[in-house]
């Protein structure tokens, strides 16, 4: 193990490819880390599923025209998002059916797209699975630029995202935007998507913003802490992903994600307040 | 009474999808007083207090002291039903408290020292400071609720709007509760309170408004809260008995 991580770490000083891939795999920790906590706590991870899938479509469109993936992957995740609250606020149709159709519906319109365009350089499966290793130094500037609005969003708006997450109907009362809050929400998750397309591939995304979320949200009970934890641990799936990835040559975006479902499980067990074999040992508390 | 001091609805109507919610709704209600909405399921009391709080689309005027309500939102305090909270959110009593000082800081800004001094003051008048750190979801019902109306008072709202406060909890929360309405009553404060139960609404209110879909009756408590107009809006399901000058309810 000790020569493995010596042997990880000679590489990462030799070459800049896996630099990059390294600082993408971080940034994306964070970002998604950040974003999921949002996504878990409005019960909205299927949510978070649907716009990663969306943005293919946007992605192939931009690629054709020769557009930026970014812009093309906005466009399509917050038209997906507003179709997703047309439907379900207009029709007898409840929301996760909404969903399902909505993020099918562009998903397979997408791959229709990529297979029309055959015999040109448009990888699906780099799209769907990523391909950490082959961020180029522009890729990794606009990640870089998306992580740091996505992070600037999150501070500055600090106050009025937790409320309206927290108590909808107070945040509307004393006068907060909240359908407006939920589409910027809804915008920032697309451009997290894409930003993680290349590390993690979109059919993973998922997974890189439910995962971490849902392992900090098991360890504390403050809501920066939360925020805090979970970027902690999308950073640490990353490191330790690309790791296992490098050292013994499997898909990045998969090892990634395994090493953070791993830690969930360790912390779905051990917790020490919400784990449940430390439950199974406390005895009752008698309250005053 | 001039506008200035009370609170008026004028022919409220709400529908959705052509289902009528609320039908020409009408009452004044006087400025420092605990006015009761009461009336069986299905009435339409959220919709009135969602209505009146322009969080839906209505017909009809609603004008609080002379003004608008988009003109006097930090100067209404909402306390939402319990069932309608995620009580294992990762919030300590402490932040949920503060949340109530949120709209006072601007937003460039953070909490100030003084911000949390007035929270932690609200804590203790609903006497739950000593569970400040606790996570909101270790506490009893009753602990919850007082938790929430902490919340509204750190505000430092004129007019209150609570839904079901008394819904689930122990007569020690309810009776803190209760203090703490006539005591914002004293000091001037208007409030409204969702209310479902029959029972106790002499103790509870000063003023009552009676729907079921339409007003059956807004004004005093005596004038109200009478054998013939309950058993109009509940259809006669609910009976009441004369026992002397006291009503007795039975619920259905």
């Amino acid at each position: 193990m000790i020569d493995n991580i010596t042997l990880f770490i000679d590489q990462l000083m030799r070459y800049p490819y896996l630099q990059n891939a390294m600082a993408a795999a971080v940034l994306v920790g964070v970002i998604c880390g950040v974003i999921g906590c949002y996504i878990i706590l409005r019960g909205m991870a299927l949510m978070g599923d649907a716009i990663s899938h969306a943005v293919l479509p946007g992605v192939v469109i931009a690629y054709m025209i020769g557009a930026s993936f970014f812009i093309g992957a906005v466009i399509t995740g917050v038209l997906t998002a507003l179709a997703i609250g047309y439907i379900s606020q207009n029709s007898r149709i409840k929301e996760d059916s909404a969903i399902g159709i909505m993020f099918t519906a562009m998903f397979a319109l997408g791959i229709v797209m990529i297979t029309g365009l055959q015999g040109t350089s448009v990888d699906l499966w780099h799209i769907l699975f990523g391909n950490v290793l082959a961020v180029s130094k522009v890729d990794l500037w606009i990640t870089l630029g998306i992580g740091i609005f996505v992070l600037i969003a999150v501070i500055i708006f600090y106050r009025p995202l937790l409320l309206s997450t927290f108590d909808e109907t107070m945040a509307k009362s004393s006068g907060l935007p909240v359908k407006f809050i939920h589409y910027m929400l809804m915008l920032l998750l697309s451009l997290v998507t894409v930003a993680s397309l290349q590390t993690v591939g979109i059919v993973l995304v998922v997974a890189m913003l439910i995962t971490p979320g849902a392992t900090a949200y098991l360890l504390t009970d403050r809501f920066p802490v939360m925020l805090i934890l979970s970027a902690l641990i999308g950073v640490i799936s990353a490191v330790a992903g690309l790791f296992f990835s490098v050292i013994y040559d499997v898909a990045s975006g998969a090892s990634i994600v395994l090493v953070a479902s791993v830690l969930f499980i360790l912390a779905l067990f051990f917790s020490p307040k919400q784990g449940i074999i430390p439950k199974l040992f406390r005895k009752p508390v008698y309250d005053s | 009474m001039d506008y200035h001091e009370t609170v008026d609805v004028k022919s409220l109507s709400v529908h959705y999808h052509g289902n009528l919610a609320l039908k020409n709704v009408s009452f004044t209600v006087n400025k420092g007083s605990i006015v009761g909405v009461i009336g069986p399921n299905g009435a339409g009391k959220s919709t009135l207090m969602k209505a009146m709080l322009g969080l839906e689309r209505c017909k009809g005027t609603v004008s609080f002291f002379g003004e608008k309500v988009k003109d006097i939102r930090k100067n209404i305090a909402y306390v939402p039903q319990r069932s309608s909270i995620d009580w294992d959110f990762p919030v300590l009593v402490k932040d949920v408290v503060l949340m109530g000082r949120f709209m006072h800081i601007p937003w460039y800004k953070i909490a100030s020292k003084k911000d949390k001094e007035r929270a932690f003051e609200a804590l203790r008048m609903v006497g739950m400071e000593e569970f400040a750190n606790r996570q909101i979801g270790e506490l009893s019902g009753g602990q919850q609720q007082r938790v929430f109306i902490a919340r509204s008072l750190s505000q430092d709202a004129d007019l209150f709007f609570l839904d079901e406060p008394f819904v689930g909890i122990d007569v020690k929360s309810e009776e803190i509760i209760v203090d703490i309405l006539h005591t914002l009553k004293q000091e001037g404060k208007t409030i409204f309170v969702i209310h479902h139960d029959l029972s106790k609404v002499e103790k509870y209110f000063d003023q009552l408004v009676l729907l079921n879909q339409e007003l059956i009756h807004a004004g005093e408590v005596k004038d109200v809260y009478r054998t013939d107009l309950i058993k109009k809006a509940y259809h006669g399901s609910a009976s009441l008995m004369k026992e002397g000058q006291e009503l007795v309810v039975v619920n259905p």
